[in-house]
């Protein structure tokens, strides 16, 4: 198998993911909304304080 | 082949995970997070009193100004301008930081379902069709 069609194969199908993504993704905004909210309204009360920068 | 198949599974992965979170952890995020969560304390009184209530598009409305004591209504005004003026920036940084500024009002009217969703029972919330109704 030469290497180029496997990096233009790759490309393609990261391209075609990133096509999918223009439809606005309800469901992460959803979560998004609820792990926001939560943090606002404190209604989680286990929470560890939340650290800015920290990644999930 | 084997590499082939590699680069698929990768970008399956990376689609799978692109699609499964919203950039939420940005600076200007953690700032407006903190920023709502001080004025919480305030608000929540107005919320329980019905003099203010959730709106579907994610904002705070005056429901009811006979509810608050009419020293307080100027106060009370500055605040929701400012709880609307940190939402509507949240909003529009999510979609900023997600590479779609056109989003906003689909993230407005997610959080909006969300907010009311959340909000606690005796408190003031928009139905679909935009009326006031105690939840």
């Amino acid at each position: 198998m030469p290497k180029l069609p496997a990096c233009l194969l790759a490309a393609l199908l990261a391209a075609g993911c990133v096509t999918i993504n223009i439809y606005f993704p309800a469901a992460a905004a959803e979560k998004a909304a609820d792990k926001i909210i939560d943090e606002v309204w404190q209604l989680k009360q286990n929470n560890p304080k939340p650290v800015p920068g920290e990644s999930k | 082949m084997k590499r082939i198949l590699m680069a698929f599974l990768a970008a399956l992965a990376l689609s799978a995970w692109a699609q499964g979170n919203l950039e939420i952890d940005t600076p200007a995020v953690a700032t407006l997070k903190s920023s709502m969560q001080g004025r919480f304390g305030q608000l929540e009184p107005l919320f329980s009193a019905g003099a203010i209530g959730l709106t579907r598009d994610g904002r705070v409305e005056l429901r009811d100004a006979n509810q608050v004591p009419l020293a307080q209504r100027a106060a009370t005004t500055s605040l929701l301008a400012a709880e609307n003026r940190d939402r509507s920036a949240l909003y529009q940084e999510i979609a900023r930081a997600n590479g779609h500024p056109e989003w906003e009002r689909d993230i407005a009217r997610t959080f909006g379902g969300r907010w009311i969703d959340k909000a606690r029972s005796g408190w003031w919330v928009q139905d679909p069709a935009g009326n006031w109704t105690k939840k």
